[in-house]
Order: C-alpha cells, then sequence, then structure tokens
C-alpha cells in the first residue's frame, strides 16, 4: 500500500486492541446513509515508476521558451545551493514553528530574513511573509485603515500605474470591509503617477496612498514627492516595491523625509522560480509604531531560561489563533519556504551581488529597448527612466503579435498592455533581466523585424 | 551565530556574481540608493554551512514522528518534489501563453476532477493559497450568492467555539459578524443552540467535521436542515478531510462551500509555515461566484477561465493562479494514491488514531470524549494532572521533545482544558505509535514523582524554555549594525 506501512499482523494486533474486528467498524459513528461509494471518476494508482513517465510527458509538452516577459514575475538565475538546501527534509517537511525549541533552525532562519528585509527596504520591522505580492498589497490596505488614527476613512489613493492585477485582487479582498479604491492617473508622456492629478483630492480625507515603484510600466516614480504629498495629506503611505529594485534604488524608509509607513510586494525576485506563478511570498515591512498592526507571523529573538539567546514567534496576541474574530487577519499558514530559499539566496548574492543583478537587468531592458526601437514599427512609449521593463508601441495587433512569437518562434515578447490600458493602443510590457544574453536579444529583434516587415 | 555576524566586508560567494555589463544606465541620481543594506558578506561554503546547520535544529517528518493535531503531519513523499521540479514546470511564465501550458494545466484540469469526485462538490477553483484563504473566498461566495438575491439582512455568520482562529477571522473579513455556538456535552453541536441562534439575519455556518474535537459530528444532516431553512449556507472546513477521504463527501453532508488544504490531506510540505494551497469545491448554486482562474477545456485546449468567462465570479485571491507547485505536488501525490488509495489515507489514519487513543488511556491518560470513537485525531485532557500535580499539556508537551517526539498540538481547541490533539497520520507504523506511548507512560510516572522535571523541559533541545513575554516586552525583530556608507 503506497505510503502506509503497516503489515497485516500490525493490523490484527491494533484492531484486538482496540476491540473491533475491522477498520470498517471504526467509521461506525457516521450514519450509513452518509458512506460513498467508490471513486470510479478517480483513476488508479500509479507507482513511482509510471508517475515519473506521466510528469516527463506533460513537462515535455510545455517547452521552455525564450522570455522577454515580466509583468510581475520575473526570470532571475538561481543559484544551484538555494533549493538544494531549502528542500532539506528539516526545512521542506516542518510545520510552523510552535514549538520553539524544537524549530530553532526555522525560527533563526526567519529572524535573519525580517533583519535582510527590514534593512532592504530600509524599514524598522517585517513579518515573515503573506501569500504573495497582490494579496499582500490587500493586506497592506486594510492595515492602513487600521493604522491610520488621523483619519477615519476607508478610501484608498491607488495609482492606475500599479499592476492592474494587483489592483482587482486588493478590490476582491478588500469590497466586504466597505473599502473603496479611488484610481490616480498617470502622466501620459512619463508614465509616472500624476502629481497634478493628485492636487484634485487635496483637502479630502482618505487612509493612505499606494506608491509603487517601479511601476508596472518599469518606470521610476517620483517617490520622494509622492510621499510627501501623502504626509503633508495625513495620510499614510504604502509603498509595493520589486524587491531585487531596492538593491539599486532608493528604499522606501529613506523616500522623502521620514520614509514611508508600510511597503508590501512579490518576492518571488529573490530566488523563487517562475512556476507558473506560485508558490512566490508576499514581503511586508513597516515602521515601529505600526509593528502591531501588521498581519502575518513575526519571529523575535529572547532569552531561554539558562539566560541563552534563542528565537520564538511573537506579538501573537494580533493573530487569529489567539484574537479570532479581531484579529490583524485571517492568515495562518504563509510561504515559510519560500522565505527560506529567499534567505539563502539574499545571503548568496550579499549587497554587492544583488544590486550587480538589478543593475544587469537594468542594463539589459535599456539594450532591449534601444535596439527594438531601431526597427520600423516599434517606438518607446514613456520618457521617465525605467528599471528592468519598458513599454513600446507596435504597429501591429499586440495581441496577434505575441501569439505569433510564441507559437512560430518560441518566444515569449512580453504582456499585452491593450485590455487593461486601452490607451495606450498596441503597447507591450518587455522585460530583459540578467539572464538575458545580447544574442537573445538579437534573437528576439530580428525576430521581430521579420514579422514586422511582412 | 547569526549569518551576518559571519559577514565579513567585501567577501562574496564570487560563482554567483554576474558578469559585468558594459552598457549604460538611464537611472537618475536621485532615484538611487546610497546607503548599503545588511546583508551578509559570506562565501557560497559559509552560506550552505550555516543554513545546513540551521535545518538541523529543526524538528521535521522527514526526522521526528510529528503528531500535531490538525495539522496532518504525513510522510511527503519525494517524487512530488522532484517531478514537480521538472524544469520546465519550474520555468513556465504563470503569464505565458496556454500553448506552452498544455501539459501543466492538463494537470490542474484533471486535479479539479479529482477534488470533485472525492468531495462531492460540483466544481472546483483551485487558487485559494492556503486554508484559511479559500475560507475567504468561501464566505465572500456565501455573501455574494446572498447580495445577489438581494438578501441584504444576513449579516451573521454562525461559528463553533470549537473552530479554528482563522474560521472567525475569515468571516469579519468578508464583513460579517461572528456569532459562537457552543458544543454539546458529546461533542457534537448543541443542536438547540443552533436553533435558537439561526434566523433571517444568518448568513451560514462554518463547520469542521469531523470537528476539532476529534469526532464526526453525526447530526450533521439535522445541522444542515436547520441552516438551510432558516435561509443559510453550509460552509465546511476541510482541515480534516484525512478522516473521511474516500468515506463520505462533504457533498453528501449537505455542504455549499468547501476549502480544502492540501497541505494536509493531500500530502504537500509545510514548508516551516507554508506554502500550503486551499482549494475550493462549491454547489451549484455557488458555481457562478467562484474565483478566478479556474482551469478549463475550449476546443480541446486547456485555458485558465477569467472575469470575462466568470463574471459573477468573487474575483481573484493572488495575482496569478495560486500555489501552482503546491498543486502539482497534490496532483502527483493524488494519481500515486488513485481511487483505491484515498479511502485507504482515512482507514489506516483512523486505525492510527484509535490505536493511539485506546493505549494512552489504558497507561493512564484521560481522553477528552471516552464514550466517542476517534477519528484521524483525538483529545486528550491533563486537568486532573494539572490539579493533582501542578504539571500541564505544555509541560508533558516540552518533555516529549526530549524524547524526540515533536508535540501533539496544545491548547487548542480552547474549550478543552489542558488539551494535547493528537493527530498521528497513516504513514507512521505501529511500532514508532508503540515508542510514543511508552514515553507518554514514562512521562506520566515522572510527573507523579518530580512534577519540577516536566516544568523545566526540555534540557537536550539547542535551547531551554524560552521567555516569551521577554520577546513581546524587549521587542526584537531585526539585527541591526551601524549602517555603512557606500
Ligand atoms: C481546523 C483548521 N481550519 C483551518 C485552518 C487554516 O488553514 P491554513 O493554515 O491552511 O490557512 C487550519 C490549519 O491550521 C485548521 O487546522
Amino acid at each position: 500500500m503506497p505510503f502506509i506501512p503497516h503489515s497485516e499482523h500490525d493490523i490484527s494486533k491494533m484492531l484486538s486492541t482496540i476491540g473491533v474486528t475491522s477498520i470498517d467498524d471504526l467509521f461506525d459513528e457516521i450514519p450509513d446513509n452518509l458512506r460513498c461509494g467508490n471513486l470510479d471518476k478517480i483513476p488508479q494508482g500509479l507507482n513511482e515508476m509510471e508517475v515519473t513517465r506521466l510528469m516527463r510527458e506533460r513537462a515535455a509538452q510545455d517547452g521552455l521558451p525564450l522570455c522577454f516577459l515580466g509583468a510581475g514575475a520575473y526570470e532571475h538565475h538561481i543559484p544551484a545551493a538555494v533549493w538544494e538546501i531549502t528542500t532539506r527534509g528539516e526545512f521542506y517537511s516542518a510545520y510552523t514553528p510552535y514549538q520553539a525549541e524544537a524549530s530553532q533552525g526555522t525560527l533563526q532562519l526567519l529572524y535573519e530574513y525580517q533583519s535582510m528585509m527590514a534593512s532592504l527596504m530600509a524599514m524598522d520591522v517585517s513579518n515573515a511573509s503573506l501569500y504573495d505580492g497582490a494579496s499582500a498589497l490587500a493586506e497592506a490596505v486594510l492595515m492602513s485603515v487600521r493604522a491610520n488614527k488621523k483619519s477615519k476613512s476607508r478610501k484608498i489613493l491607488m495609482p492606475r500605474s500599479i499592476n492592474p492585477v494587483y489592483r482587482s485582487v486588493t478590490e476582491a479582498i478588500v469590497k466586504n470591509q466597505a473599502i473603496e479604491l479611488i484610481d490616480v492617473s498617470y502622466d501620459s508622456a512619463t508614465g509616472q503617477t500624476d502629481l497634478t492629478a493628485l492636487q484634485q483630492f487635496a483637502g479630502e480625507d482618505f487612509a493612505a496612498l499606494v506608491i509603487p515603484q517601479p511601476n508596472f510600466f518599469g518606470v521610476i516614480e517620483n517617490v520622494d514627492a509622492l510621499t510627501a504629498w501623502a504626509t503633508e495629506s495625513k495620510m499614510l503611505s504604502v509603498a509595493v516595491v520589486n524587491p531585487m529594485a531596492m538593491a539599486l534604488l532608493k528604499p522606501p524608509g529613506e523616500w522623502a523625509d521620514e520614509g514611508v509607513d508600510i511597503v508590501c510586494g512579490e518576492g518571488q525576485p529573490l530566488g523563487v522560480p517562475l512556476a507558473s506563478g506560485g508558490p512566490y511570498f508576499g514581503f511586508m515591512c513597516c515602521k515601529q509604531q505600526h509593528v502591531r498592526q501588521m498581519p502575518g507571523r513575526i519571529i523575535g529573538r529572547t532569552t531561554d531560561l539558562d539566560g541563552k539567546e534563542g528565537f520564538t514567534l511573537t506579538l501573537q496576541a494580533r493573530e487569529q489563533h489567539i484574537r479570532r474574530s479581531k484579529a490583524t487577519s485571517n492568515i495562518c499558514t504563509n510561504q515559510g519556504l519560500l522565505v527560506t530559499a529567499a534567505t539563502i539566496y539574499m545571503s548568496l548574492l550579499g549587497p554587492e551581488g544583488l544590486k550587480k543583478v538589478a543593475l544587469n537587468s537594468h542594463k539589459n531592458t535599456q539594450l532591449l529597448l534601444n535596439r527594438l526601437t531601431e526597427i520600423k514599427g516599434v517606438s518607446a512609449v514613456f520618457k521617465a527612466s525605467t528599471f528592468h521593463e519598458c513599454v513600446v508601441q507596435v504597429e501591429t495587433d499586440a495581441k496577434l503579435l505575441i501569439e505569433q512569437l510564441a507559437k512560430e518562434h518560441h518566444i515569449l515578447g512580453g504582456f499585452d498592455l491593450s485590455v487593461d490600458y486601452a490607451e495606450l493602443g498596441n503597447a507591450l510590457l518587455i522585460c530583459a533581466t540578467e539572464t538575458r544574453t545580447r544574442e537573445d536579444i538579437e534573437r528576439f529583434a530580428t525576430t521581430l523585424e521579420k514579422i514586422l516587415d511582412n | 551565530m547569526l549569518i551576518f555576524e559571519q559577514s565579513h566586508t567585501g567577501r562574496a560567494s564570487n560563482a554567483q556574481l554576474p558578469a559585468d555589463n558594459d552598457a549604460l544606465s538611464s537611472l537618475p541620481a536621485d532615484a538611487l540608493r546610497t546607503t548599503k543594506p545588511n546583508l551578509p558578506e559570506a562565501s557560497e561554503m559559509q552560506v550552505v554551512r550555516h543554513f545546513t546547520r540551521l535545518s538541523q535544529k529543526n524538528f521535521s517528518i522527514d526526522t521526528h514522528f510529528y503528531p500535531l493535531g490538525s495539522c496532518t503531519m504525513k510522510y511527503n513523499p519525494r517524487a512530488c518534489n522532484t517531478l514537480a521540479s521538472l524544469p520546465e514546470f519550474t520555468g513556465r511564465h504563470p503569464l505565458g501563453p496556454s500553448l506552452h501550458g498544455q501539459g501543466f494545466l492538463k494537470c490542474m484540469y484533471e486535479l479539479q476532477g479529482m477534488l470533485k469526485e472525492v468531495t462531492g462538490m460540483q466544481a472546483v477553483s483551485l487558487c485559494p493559497a492556503a486554508g484559511a484563504q479559500g475560507e475567504f473566498a468561501g464566505v465572500a461566495m456565501i455573501k455574494a450568492y446572498h447580495d445577489n438575491r438581494n438578501d441584504t439582512q444576513r449579516c451573521e455568520i454562525l461559528v463553533p467555539d470549537a473552530a479554528h482562529g482563522t474560521n472567525p477571522a475569515s468571516a469579519v473579513m468578508c464583513g460579517y459578524k461572528v456569532r459562537e455556538i457552543p458544543t454539546g456535552k458529546n461533542g457534537d453541536v448543541d443542536i438547540d443552540a443552533l436553533k435558537a441562534a439561526v434566523g433571517p439575519q444568518t448568513a451560514g455556518i462554518m463547520l469542521t467535521n469531523p470537528s476539532t474535537l476529534g469526532v464526526f459530528d453525526r447530526k450533521i444532516k439535522e445541522i444542515a436542515g436547520i441552516v438551510h431553512e432558516a435561509g443559510g449556507l453550509l460552509y465546511y472546513d476541510g482541515a480534516n478531510l484525512n478522516a473521511i477521504l474516500g468515506k463520505v463527501r462533504p457533498g453528501d453532508m449537505g455542504f455549499d462551500v468547501i476549502h480544502m488544504n492540501l497541505h494536509k490531506t493531500f500530502s504537500t510540505p509545510h514548508g516551516g509555515g507554508g506554502p500550503g494551497a486551499g482549494p475550493v469545491g462549491v454547489s451549484k448554486r455557488l458555481k457562478p461566484y467562484m474565483p478566478v482562474p479556474i482551469v478549463g477545456k475550449k476546443d480541446q485546449q486547456y485555458v485558465l477561465l477569467d472575469e470575462n468567462d466568470c463574471p459573477q465570479s468573487i474575483g481573484r485571491m493572488s495575482a496569478f493562479a495560486g500555489n501552482a507547485g503546491v498543486l502539482l505536488r497534490a496532483y502527483i501525490y493524488a494519481r500515486m494514491l488513485g481511487r483505491e488509495g484515498m479511502p485507504r489515507v482515512a482507514d489506516f489514519a483512523t486505525l492510527n488514531a484509535n490505536y493511539l487513543l485506546k493505549r494512552l488511556m489504558a497507561v493512564g491518560y484521560d481522553a477528552a470524549y471516552p464514550e466517542r470513537r476517534a477519528t484521524h485525531e483525538f483529545i486528550l485532557t491533563l486537568k486532573k494532572q494539572a490539579k493533582e500535580l501542578g504539571v500541564t499539556a505544555m509541560d508533558v508537551a516540552k518533555r516529549l521533545l526530549d524524547y524526540d517526539f515533536h508535540a501533539p498540538t496544545t491548547y487548542f481547541p480552547l474549550l478543552i482544558p489542558e488539551c494535547l490533539l493528537i493527530e498521528p497520520t497513516e504513514t507512521e507504523a505501529k511500532e514508532t505509535l508503540d515508542g510514543f506511548i511508552d514515553t507518554m507512560a514514562k512521562i506520566l510516572v515522572e510527573a507523579e514523582g518530580d512534577a519540577q522535571l516536566l516544568k523545566q523541559a526540555p534540557y537536550t533541545l539547542p535551547v531551554r524554555r524560552l521567555d516569551d513575554v521577554k520577546a513581546v516586552k524587549q521587542l526584537d525583530v531585526v539585527w541591526k549594525k551601524t549602517e555603512v556608507k557606500q
């Protein structure tokens, strides 16, 4: 029997100890009319060799196209050591560290993670993860409503330059608590959140302003001005950032005079494979004064009976298992294993390595943009600087172009913006991380040239 | 020692640094970072050694018996990890065309089908990231259903007092008030209290069956009748599905919406806290509201159905399609079990639990519900030992660690004083259970002889009991060093 160790002898001894004659007797409290029959629609079991063959066939069907697609998930090189260690059984098959003495490995790692993340963001504190970047933004919005003591507003200013799927996830999660998201437009020339458009909200009461860096177009936002405006307007500032970019760009704790209140985002760039969109992890950092409003697990350093240093779950009075309906969030299981990978990744890359990955990704995207805009029928859309993604317009149907690139040339040629941003026409969001070579870029460019020529 | 304390300025894992790129940067100076983040500067071997050593300070299923009740700590087959890590699966971009994902999507489509069959629900959406997010999605669907019928007076969700903390927390996130329903003496829901609580304000009830008390609620059909009669819907918390897999189906019990914890019943790893996967299954009337994306089939191709295909959907729970890699592991596990393996899970989980309960009672422990059959888990109460010997459930839990057993769940459910919730799972062998029983017996003898011994435990782990009060009062959650200018 797969994964069941019992011999016939074990079974009969156990049944006689219990005092029943068959295993089925153990289900005698379940009313007979509720028992189900055989699960005929489920296939018969496979052994490991058979399932290996099946999965290899399925994987082969999917192939590995050349990727210039980002839009919230990024292909970076992951050092071999990251997942070798992460999948050690002691990390892989442990539960949430409820018994601190028997979980010091996970707990110390999480404390180190919190320290790295807080420093990367230049913030006071970090939690130990949320589900993903989009749901982390939803949690940050809920947190900002709780934490803003100067305002009773349940309205949030949300730039249109934020990843549109982050907006829709946030909407789905916060709308039942009567929280409203108000759009802020972007400047069509720069692609940055429009500071003059923001002025129309001056004097109105909002709980928070959300500030992306870089924004969905890859554009570097004027974060100092946005943060200052939020503080002046007595709202909290919530940054949504790419953690890789923060090795290179000014971190949210240093925006304007006092930094932002809450930072969140998608941790995937830090050592987590693309893997069809998950599991990734959401991260969240905040100022010390807001820590009791933070959702999710937090690890603290303390001492044991002998005065020796150790680590434990702390501030648990915020959480559902203690506070139930009054908890800061319903989250219980989080994304611990992904944080394990990210901590090892950041340790291997170090401050210099992380900065170099960010810089090379930025430069490769610059090369890609320069090369593609040499092609007739391809032009850059926004003037402002970008991190490692940018928007180009093509003189053809963007959706069909992407399909053709994928189907005939095995190239993922970017993200079609025409659905979420119809005003941009046939626009593509493209990305080249440090993993793309000049040859890769040339292959994309010449293929595009040929297609547009026809 | 922390990784930061092993850091040396100027040291790096050199093989991990990308080559210099001489292309130009267009970034404006005022956008750049000027302070260096406190990340370790260490060699690759230092990093590997540090984290390998940390891992050795953990208990895990691969190294220890881990009878943590309600968490279903069963063996996580290695094949599931190996096969889900094939490069085409880990390398697939979530926004790549379905053309480059037919293999992956076919697995997801079939997983939806298998989960539908084993739960008796009409449709399944895989996207919630864990149980709690499944609860949120499920209650949000209940709300969408009532709202869509203009039945807006329903502002209350009923939750038994034995429920997991995520249940009331999820209901509140959906904008509901929570009303607690007491448990009767025998561990089943108090039917009279339920009858008194339902009314036109009832949106639904969230139930776990078997409950977190380790017993199957025999009156489930009656409960379903009472709630449905009042116009409310029934939510099934699937955390305990391991107990009834292939035996009874939530759909047949009358539930309208359920979540499953694939990281429990379908054996995907817990990873020291996560990730999980909390797919939701629904009855016919909630189908239009399911969270997206859902895997569908169009013109013989597998595709992700979105808001356009499901206009009444409650929306998206995460940026992409949920914890795909976890779902893939669960799919592989389900294929290895097959139709004959699924009921076997319930059979042997239940056999192990009942054997353990019987023998622990024989060595002197008190069951919370001695007259009831255990399901896949059961509760001991140390009320007597606490009163007579001053030894608590926590003391026994900590002492178990000294004997190389992970502790059961302690102090949950809240309504049973000094409780240990014990779940052995089907993958443990009889001799492991026997070893655990012998140790529990020994601990009881120790408690009677020298309670102080237990109150100070553990002694043999990397640290002794930690000062949780200090951890809160002198909050230290981030290691700091003075910032260095770059
Ligand atoms: C009974 C019960 N319900 C709900 C949950 C929440 O599930 P998750 O941790 O996957 O969010 C758990 C898990 O801890 C549980 O045991």
